[in-house]
């Protein structure tokens, strides 16, 4: 059993007892411990299930590369699935729960399927699809999706904030243990501004459970103080609890920071998102224990020999009483050496090789350990924990020759260096036999925008298993990113080490050598996607040759840890399959970020209400007061309509548009785009942009005016004034103004720079206010005029005038998107919420009524004006829409003139506006519905002659109208024609003219 | 003027640092040759201020000029002067190429004020806002999240930041946010 030590545990401080919540039980652990090393001490082997067979899965590893130990973490708003227990630091009153079984994790009714794994075997998934054909829908998905996922869905809306931060450094070291302190050292005493990231709390590493003297200090003191010392330097930041997450191109890398996961809700942010530029980046990212292919190697208590000692260094857990060493290497002995050491047993070490020499197996065999050399793990025996192992030769079959009882297995099958974050922007690895390891290629390192490499690595991630070679790659590595950097290196020294020299690995891909298919059916490769053996070798079989589609076909390394643990000895399973060499089989691709990050930290601040950029009006909170009804429009808010208490939305619209019809309405139209084009080539320059002629306009005069895109298509629409000579305002439609702008910026830049204009988007330096309907002059009258004449005769309809109104300085344009005698008022912005309330006092004898966007829409619709993104789609020209009038034919050139000359766009057969009329006057045309003359085409559909693009009840004349593109529909006038409706009914519809309202425009003109 | 308001009418907000609007501003958009001696001595003859070099921003008083671009400035005056001083930079200018617009409304100014006013910035902005990089004096046009804002330290403990108008409500929720008790990772 697993089980506290009297004494040791460097982290843990044992007079400080955390409780916490285990499956609804309650546990106690010490402050230090991870939730990992606090369920080993309460003897707490079995924490979860696996995927596929729901096989009994313990704690195998100490650290991110845990592939099993995950659980649902924390309960209601602060409820987490799949989090590593070995990477969540123990506090009062967490709670977990583990995942992936029913109805208990002792007792799971899912292992069951262990049973019928010769039925899910490789490729168990894709063979779903493939047959029987009905199978998939009726049979597999309903069973895959009920199975799908490991950890429960959280419910409850998050309760943390999180956030981003951009930070700019020189050199960013990542990973702090003793190769990335020496070099943040090395390169932070160059001067150059350095930052340290380390994904646990503590500095040092595993160099510090595996012991040693460093500079004649034992490691740990010379890590304390190093940190001392990188403390002292103000150009140096570090950064524990946070992980070097992701390596960009252009020197770009993001750090996740857990800020207070181990103290949850204590106000600050829960994760943060550090967004790094820098010039040089040094991984020094240390290695991760493969574990050993042989039977039943993922029965709990299989673990890997490095993590039995950290946690017996680290939190003072002894894992076992009894400890068998399976390995190929000489470290693994330095865990052997520390369990007899705690007065703890181990029976035998299995070594593969067949000569043990080492100066670490040589100091376990005085200690009175037995090694049995040339020997492999048969099988491991046990069910929920282990109990025996059965011994075999490695060169054999699998001949059980001894049995030995044991509580842990403790397998080390050599390292592999952590290549993650040099690899992530292309850093090229190469394959060492010797050592049997992929490791860097320093001559192919990720290339920056100056062609040098901008990633350098450093320590055992360089693939130096040795404490000497480890800390003078480091120090060579800081040094040089400091040069690289632009600043002069150090001199700093390499620590003086004095290390114990190791025999060679043997590589051993399974044991014993030759597995026959029964063991290889028990040999987990993918601990956490239930991969074994005996699937790779299956999917090399059915033709899987490369890597990649075997990672897809066998699900061997997927999901939360990426094959942390099984990727190497997957693909060396491969390679055996194939009969190629492991370099040629390479590996998969490595991807950001490093390990998983929680999508608050993607997210950032981004949440509630600062999800997404909201632009008010100046007329906004007055709005939302007042019964708006709001709808996005653009990045604004617009309202819809205004409710009064128990009106419904239809019900306000027909108010709003009858008090306007009859009297006087009150809209904010502040979201209109204003541009201003100042300049001796302004007038110029509009009669390119526009397809109609302004430079002919007169100084405070308007005109209408249609912008088209190079291919001639309708972009954008407005009413232009002219200010003075060379001035002139442009209005854009509401959700166009930055685009417009941009437009003109571009054309003025790149094209036509030579050409005297100045532009500036003045849009929300005014409050534009349209003052519409019978009334509106005399509600104006009324606010008291300054300088200004509002009168027919002197502000004639398409004219401007400047003055003061209710004392506000104010552009009053009369002009009309209603059809109605209206001003549209502009006002300076910090002043249009007391123009707004000084109309509404005016107004208040005539009843005015503020109204929304759909009586707007109604009432232009009434009057046949088109709307940007309703009439047009971006395939729509002007042609179509009946504005000829408005394409000027006097000019030599206009943006989108030429492309509307091309055959198709003056087909005669393209749809063109007309206005609808449903014969029965009570229906409305659904938006969007398509007219079809009853007809197929040749692929079987109905043939279709046009659509709806705008559709309403009109108030005004109290029956539907709706516009639409119809072939030849100015042709066909008086014509009825079908709209059939996804229930099946056909609308019978007469094509008529689009102006349904005031013809004659006499109500507009008074 | 009275009833002229700003986009927060005063709000002010104490966390980490103290974020408040920081009221109404003149300030108007000058395009034109840089380089013109004429349009020296416009601004100069206005603002009693020099043309800035590149990214700089000066003050003098209530009075300032922030360099936007290579044809562009930003002058800040009194809300109340912002026309006067347009139609005296017309009249001076009148003959050459230039734009001089009145933007005061269409602008929100926030003022940050505490030792943490980079580190609430950095939060949103992609800018390098450390102290050896970011000295007073320098104006930055980046972004703040998902908005374009500008900014300068007007000293080392204060931060002034300019924004549309529309999106003024959405930036000081923004910094409000950022600028949460013990939210400040204290880097610099």
């Amino acid at each position: 059993m697993s089980t506290r030590l009297k004494n040791g545990g460097r982290m843990i401080d044992r007079t400080k007892p955390v409780d916490f919540m285990w499956n609804g039980r309650k546990l106690s652990g010490f402050k230090g411990d991870t939730l990992a090393s606090a369920l080993l001490a309460n003897d707490q082997m079995l924490v979860g299930r696996s995927f596929k067979y729901h096989r009994p899965r313990g704690i195998m590893a100490a650290g991110p590369e845990e592939p099993n130990a995950l659980v649902n973490l924390g309960s209601g708003d602060r409820f987490e699935p799949n989090q590593r227990t070995t990477t969540t630091e123990l506090f009062q009153g967490l709670t977990a729960k583990s995942q992936n079984h029913w109805p208990s994790l002792e007792f799971d009714v899912g292992a069951v399927n262990k049973h019928l794994s010769r039925v899910f075997p490789a490729g168990f998934y894709y063979k779903t699809f493939m047959f029987p054909r009905f199978a998939w829908k009726h049979v597999f998905e309903p069973i895959v999706r009920q199975a799908a996922g490991l950890g429960n869905v959280p419910t409850d809306r998050d309760a943390d904030r999180y956030e981003y931060f951009y930070h700019h450094v020189d050199i960013l070291v990542i990973g702090g243990g003793i190769a990335g302190l020496a070099a943040t050292l090395a390169a932070g005493r160059s001067g150059a501004t350095v930052m340290l990231l380390e994904q646990t709390a503590d500095f040092g590493g595993r160099a510090v459970v595996d012991g040693g003297e460093i500079d004649g200090k034992p490691v740990q003191e010379w890590v304390g103080d190093t940190v001392a010392a990188l403390k002292e330097l103000p150009n140096v930041t570090l950064r524990p609890r946070t992980m070097g997450a992701g390596v960009y191109d252009h020197g770009y890398a993001t750090g996740y920071e857990r800020v207070n996961d181990h103290v949850p809700g204590d106000g600050r942010p829960r994760h943060r998102l550090w967004r790094i530029r820098t010039k040089r980046i040094v991984t020094a990212t240390g290695a991760i224990e493969r574990p050993i292919s042989f039977a039943g190697n993922d029965i709990p208590g299989v673990m890997l020999a490095g993590s039995v000692r950290d946690f017996m260094v680290n939190h003072g857990v002894s894992l076992g009483d009894r400890v068998v060493i399976a390995t190929n290497n000489d470290d693994a002995y330095r865990t052997a050496i520390a369990v007899k050491t705690a007065g703890l047993q181990v029976p035998l070490v299995v070594d593969a090789r067949e000569t043990v020499t080492g100066e670490l197996p040589e100091q376990a065999r005085a200690m009175g350990i037995q090694i049995a050399t040339g020997t492999a793990i048969s099988s491991v025996k046990g069910g929920k924990r282990v109990t025996a192992v059965a011994i075999t030769p490695q060169n054999g079959t699998g001949h059980v020759t001894d049995e030995i009882a044991c509580d842990i297995v403790a397998m080390s099958g050599g390292w592999s260096p952590v290549v993650h974050l040099w690899s992530h922007c292309g850093g090229k690895l190469n394959w060492d036999a010797e050592q049997a390891m992929f490791r860097p290629d320093g001559l192919r390192p990720p290339f920056g925008a100056d062609g040098q490499g901008f990633v350098l690595v450093a320590g055992t991630a360089n693939g130096y298993l040795d404490m000497a070679k480890v800390l003078h790659d480091a120090v060579a590595a800081g040094k040089r990113a400091a040069e690289e950097a632009g600043f002069q290196p150090s001199d700093e020294a390499v620590p003086l080490v004095d290390t114990k020299a190791e025999s060679p690995i043997l590589p051993v891909w399974t044991m014993p050598q030759v597995q026959s298919a029964k063991l290889q059916m028990k040999t987990w490769l993918d601990f956490q996607n239930d991969v074994k053996v005996s699937d790779v070798r299956l999917a090399a079989r059915e033709g899987y040759e490369s890597v990649e589609h075997t990672k897809r076909y066998t699900t061997l390394g997927m999901a939360t840890d990426q094959g942390k643990l099984s990727n190497i000895n997957g693909l060396a399973i491969l390679a055996d399959s194939l009969n190629a060499e492991i370099p040629q089989v390479g590996t998969t691709t490595f991807r950001p970020p490093y390990h998983p990050i929680s999508f608050g930290a993607i997210a950032g601040e981004a949440r509630g209400d600062i999800f997404k950029v909201l632009r008010r009006s100046p007329i906004h909170d007055w709005i939302d007061q007042n019964g708006g009804f709001w709808e996005p429009v653009g990045d604004w808010r617009r309202p819809y309509c205004f409710q009064k208490p128990g009106e419904s939305v239809k019900d306000a619209v027909h108010r709003e548009i009858n008090q306007t019809r009859n009297s006087v309405g009150l809209l904010d139209a502040s979201t209109l785009g204003k541009i201003i084009v100042k300049g001796p080539d302004a007038g110029r320059f509009l009669d390119m942009l526009y397809t109609n002629m302004m430079s002919t306009l007169k100084v405070g005069r308007c005109r209408y005016g249609l912008m088209c895109t190079e291919n001639g298509f309708l972009s954008d629409d407005g009413v232009v004034a002219r200010l003075s000579e060379d001035t002139f305002v442009c209005h854009t439609t509401s959700g166009g103004s930055d685009r417009i702008h941009a437009w003109m910026e571009e054309w003025l830049q790149t094209e036509w720079w030579d050409w005297e204009v100045y532009t500036a988007n003045v849009t929300e330096q005014f409050a534009q206010i349209a003052i519409v309907g019978p009334k509106a002059r005399q509600v104006i009258e009324k606010m008291g005029l300054d300088g200004l004449d509002v009168s027919a005769e002197a502000l004639p309809f398409m004219a401007f005038a400047e003055g003061k109104i209710a004392d506000i300085p104010a552009r009053a344009f009369r002009i009309s998107f209603s059809g109605e005698l209206s001003y549209e008022i502009a006002v300076p912005a910090a002043r249009g919420q007391a123009f707004w309330e000084a109309a509404l006092a005016a107004g208040a004898e005539f009843g005015i009524s503020p109204y929304g966007t759909e009586a707007l829409h109604v009432m232009r619709a009434e009057k046949g004006f088109i709307m940007i993104g309703d009439e047009t789609d971006g395939t729509v020209i002007p042609q179509d829409l009946g504005l000829s009038w408005a394409i000027s034919k006097k000019k030599d050139d206009f943006l989108g003139k030429r492309a509307q000359q091309r055959s198709h766009m003056t087909d005669p057969n393209r749809w063109r506006l007309v206005g609808l009329e449903t014969v029965d006057p009570q229906v409305v045309l659904p938006d969007g519905a398509y007219a079809v003359d009853g007809t197929t085409r040749a692929n079987g559909i109905k043939n279709m002659i046009g659509r709806v693009t705008s559709t309403y009840w009109s108030p005004t004349l109290k029956r539907s109208i709706a516009m639409g593109l119809v072939e030849h529909g100015p042709e066909r006038m008086g014509d009825i024609i079908v709209f059939p409706t996804v229930t099946g009914e056909e609308i019978k519809t007469k094509i008529v003219d689009p102006v349904f309202y005031d013809k004659e425009g006499a109500r507009q003109n008074v | 003027m009275s009833n002229a308001i700003s986009v927060k009418n005063g709000a002010e907000f104490n966390g980490a640092v103290r974020v408040s609007d920081a009221g109404l501003k003149g300030m108007i958009t000058l395009r034109g040759d840089l380089s013109s001696t004429k349009l020296a001595a416009a601004v100069q003859e206005t603002t009693g201020l020099a043309i800035p070099s590149r990214r700089e921003i000066v003050f003098k008083g209530e009075t300032g000029i922030a360099w936007m671009s290579p044809d562009e400035l930003l002058i800040f005056c009194a809300y109340e002067q912002a026309e006067m001083q347009v139609a005296a930079l017309t009249e001076t200018l009148t003959g050459s190429h230039f734009l001089a617009v009145n933007v005061s409304d269409a602008r929100a100014q926030f003022s940050l004020h505490g030792a943490g006013v980079r580190e609430v910035i950095a939060k949103g902005s992609p800018a390098n806002l450390s102290p050896a990089v970011l000295n007073p004096h320098e104006i930055r046009r980046t972004r703040l999240g998902q908005v374009a804002v500008a900014f300068w330290l007007s000293a080392d403990d204060r931060l002034e930041l300019v924004c549309f108008r529309s999106v003024g409500a959405f930036v000081y929720d923004w910094l409000c946010i950022a600028a949460a008790k013990d939210s400040l990772p204290e880097v610099y």
